[in-house]
């Protein structure tokens, strides 16, 4: 048992250093968004794909390193150090482009994947819907074929980054008379187009991150299909593979974070904290260290085993427990959210309203509990009453 | 990176699980629970010292294995989830490392060799009354080598041959080797919820004490440093009990039928085990570091250790109990293996100080590293 890089990555690993050295400055606190960041963005990526450190386990032909998952892995790593405008491309380059290499026509590859990779287009993943969470497969947007072409109407939900995205892989219902994973066509869709209506999400943290889209009328190619009409679920399946890979790491204060606070408040004295603060550090710990263990086996170039499912589950909820302790812990003024007067420049209190939503973002717990039982341990499936209807029966 | 357990460990690993599945079964551990006067299972005691694991961590030149703490965690593990009726812990994790650690060589020569091929059986007498242990809390008192006092429980005290007892001297707080064959030393077995491992009540009453290596008095520093690494032991033991316990769960959930399907088909149940899994994920890679802590003698042991049993005494009571849960009304029959796991685990979550003491030492740790 070691912690140490072998050779070979511990040369990958100062050359990933010293390339975000040259380019990017240090990370103090949480990543700063100020400025333009999408334009900050966009600059990152293009010199990170000239450098071919764009996406490192892609093949070089398409723009990749060609390198290792535990290559990107120590790229993550070493990123996260620095102050990297990441945000924008986390969707488009982690789910939407690898599904357009996985399906698309070579015409598809030839136009999309380059700009993508250089930050001249970002995506945006269109599947959730209003009546459609948990349960994807019963969206209700339908596509018509009409011609050459495929007219659109309906609505989407959560779509991060809408608002700035010029394409996006869109999940739609082409053929209702079937059940509800057979109806299913994946296109992608411009979304700058004609009958394309993008609306902020009010979220109930106050800020508007997400969008809500609109489609009425939208005309898609039949080209621009990814894989066969109502095979779209399949389609599906190879994104939100990728989204487990993409999404996770660290969502807002830690163990660290609160026992700063705690030192600095005199709070460190009250035992029934300290005992807080000892089961935090633990679960923070096994995440962390099972995120290890998944790597030793990507450094052994073996598949990692199901254990970094536990992720989300314990990070989310942990972040949620530990807000409302400090706020908790400052007593009536834990309320105030203003920066200039709440301590540690208010994180406590702005984590404490984004946490329901990841709890809910990307699976909710009851989801992931349901794959960890199903998947890991080999439980029957849920009761699927719709499972083998037409989706027009419900 | 190499966060895991070598080729070789985990041949070992799968050689003890073949070994202890055919030679530890659960008829065996039920021999103890029914009967009163079986301290252990003598007939997989015998077979486990043949095997040389006692002696897997302790160095060739005093008669071990010299093999190292990641093969004895291993070995470990594997023990828990078996729930070995045998004084296996008390003599390599507790009597072994204390020897090892505070040990003099004279001590190190006589007793190590003894240890590792089972000639003697060591045990660790601390605990005088209930609450944590504490400098106040220990009234056995040594004078001129002469031990006096009462400790209660023993784990596996009337099996031992010889145990490290904690104990004032002057003003200060030592530990000390005592042979238990001794007429000064009186030992009464007592009735615990975990009868499967024998507890005693030792009284000393002038009974001859060696101490091991001079600490000028500070006994619990000593103790705490020992503790710190029979923390990473038990932790592999409590890990193997509470994977076991999820098997059993999951097998369980997946085979008993209500309403016309599987339980395991309901939410409700597969919540539950999925936090089980959750938490025993969570506790074997806290353990694995506290492995790596042990095996390198890492400045990080003191809150690796702390880590390691706070997440594995979690997980171990945690899975226990809703195996318990899972089966139903058969988990609370006598016939049914869920209630040892039940009882091993309390009693491997208090052994070695409660849950509480780790997360207060693990806090102090935290506080050490940042304030240095």
């Amino acid at each position: 048992m070691d912690f140490t890089d072998s050779t070979e990555e511990a040369a990958f690993r100062a050359e990933a250093n010293a390339f975000l050295s040259q380019h990017l400055e240090p990370k103090k606190g949480a990543a700063t968004r100020s400025g333009n960041y999408l334009q900050r963005a966009k600059d990152w990526q293009k010199v990170k794909a000239e450098n071919q450190f764009a996406q490192i386990t892609w093949p070089k032909e398409i723009g990749g390193r060609g390198g290792s998952s535990m290559q990107q892995v120590i790229w993550n790593q070493e990123e996260s150090k620095f102050d990297a405008p990441t945000g924008p491309f986390a969707i488009g380059l982690g789910m939407c482009v690898p599904t357009v290499i996985a399906f698309g026509s070579d015409e598809h590859k030839q136009r999309y994947v380059q700009k993508a990779l250089f930050g001249e287009e970002i995506w945006c993943q269109l599947f959730s819907e209003p009546a459609a969470g948990s349960d994807v497969a019963g969206l209700k947007t339908k596509a018509v074929k009409d011609g050459d072409d495929w007219v659109i109407n309906g609505q989407k939900v959560w779509t991060s980054g809408a608002h700035y995205s010029d394409y996006g892989i869109v999940l739609v219902r082409t053929d209702p008379d079937v059940p509800k994973h057979k109806g299913l066509t994946m296109f992608i869709i411009d979304m700058k187009q004609e009958g394309v209506d993008v609306r902020p999400i009010h979220q109930a943290s106050g800020g508007s991150e997400f969008n809500e889209v609109y489609f009425t009328d939208v005309r898609i190619p039949d080209s621009d299909r990814l894989g066969e009409p109502g095979m779209g679920w399949k389609v599906a399946l190879v994104t939100l593979m990728n989204e487990r890979l993409a999404v996770g790491g660290s969502p807002g204060p830690d163990w660290a974070e609160i026992m700063d606070y705690a030192r600095s408040s005199g709070s460190m004295s009250d035992q029934a904290f300290r005992a807080k603060l000892a089961d935090w550090y633990v679960a923070a710990q096994g995440y962390k260290l099972t995120k290890f263990r998944t790597q030793t086996a990507l450094s052994k170039g073996e598949t990692p085993g199901p254990e970094n499912s536990i992720g989300k589950v314990i990070t989310a909820n942990h972040l949620q427990d530990i807000c409302n302790s400090a706020i908790e812990m400052q007593d009536h003024y834990g309320i105030i959210s203003d920066k200039d007067h709440a301590p540690a420049d208010a994180i406590f209190q702005e984590s404490f309203m984004w946490a329901p939503g990841l709890r809910i973002a990307g699976g909710t717990d009851e989801i992931l509990k349901n794959i960890i039982a199903e998947r890991v341990l080999g439980l029957p499936q849920d009761v699927r009453v719709d499972k083998d209807k037409p989706f027009s029966a419900f | 990176m190499n966060f895991d357990f070598s080729d070789d460990q985990k041949f070992l690993r799968d050689e003890a699980r073949k070994f202890l599945e055919a030679q530890c079964t659960s008829a065996h551990v039920r021999a103890v629970l029914d009967d009163d006067a079986m301290s252990h299972n003598d007939e997989v005691w015998q077979k486990i010292v043949e095997m040389g694991w006692l002696g897997a961590a302790i160095p060739e030149e005093f008669g071990g294995l010299g093999l190292g703490m990641l093969e004895l965690c291993v070995i470990a593990e594997e023990l828990g989830r078996v729930l070995a009726p045998v004084p296996f812990g008390s003599s390599a994790f507790f009597f072994a490392e204390a020897i090892k650690l505070a040990g003099t060589d004279e001590q190190k020569a006589e007793l190590l060799p003894k240890v590792a091929d089972g000639s003697i059986v060591g045990c660790l007498a601390t605990t005088e009354g209930p609450g944590s242990l504490s400098a106040s809390s220990v009234q056995a008192t040594v004078k001129k080598g002469k031990l006096s006092g009462t400790k209660l429980p023993v784990t596996d005290g009337d099996i031992a041959t010889h145990a490290i007892v904690l104990a004032k001297e002057g003003s200060g707080i030592e530990l000390y080797v005592v042979a238990l064959d001794q007429d000064t030393v009186s030992r009464k077995s007592l009735k615990t919820i975990e009868p499967t491992r024998s507890h005693a009540e030792m009284k000393f009453d002038g009974a001859s004490a060696m101490r091991m290596a001079p600490h000028e008095g500070n006994g619990m520093e000593v103790l705490d440093k020992i503790m710190n690494r029979a923390a990473v032991l038990l932790a592999f033991e409590q890990l193997g009990g509470a994977s076991r316990c999820l098997e059993m769960a999951t097998e369980y959930a997946k085979e008993r039928h209500a309403f016309g399907r599987p339980i395991g088909g309901n939410q409700a149940i597969k919540h539950k085990l999925a936090d089980i899994y959750v938490k025993n994920e969570v506790a074997r890679s806290n353990a694995y570091y506290g492995a790596w802590a042990l095996s390198t003698d890492a400045t990080e042991l003191p809150e690796a250790a702390a880590a390691a049993r706070v997440a594995a005494s979690e997980a171990f009571w945690f899975a226990s109990k809703e195996n318990i849960q899972t089966h139903g009304g058969m988990g609370f029959t006598w016939e049914v293996d869920c209630h040892l796991y039940y009882r091993r685990a309390k009693l491997l979550a208090v052994q070695a100080g409660s849950p509480a003491v780790w997360k207060e030492k693990l806090v102090r740790a935290l506080e050490h590293k940042n304030a240095a």
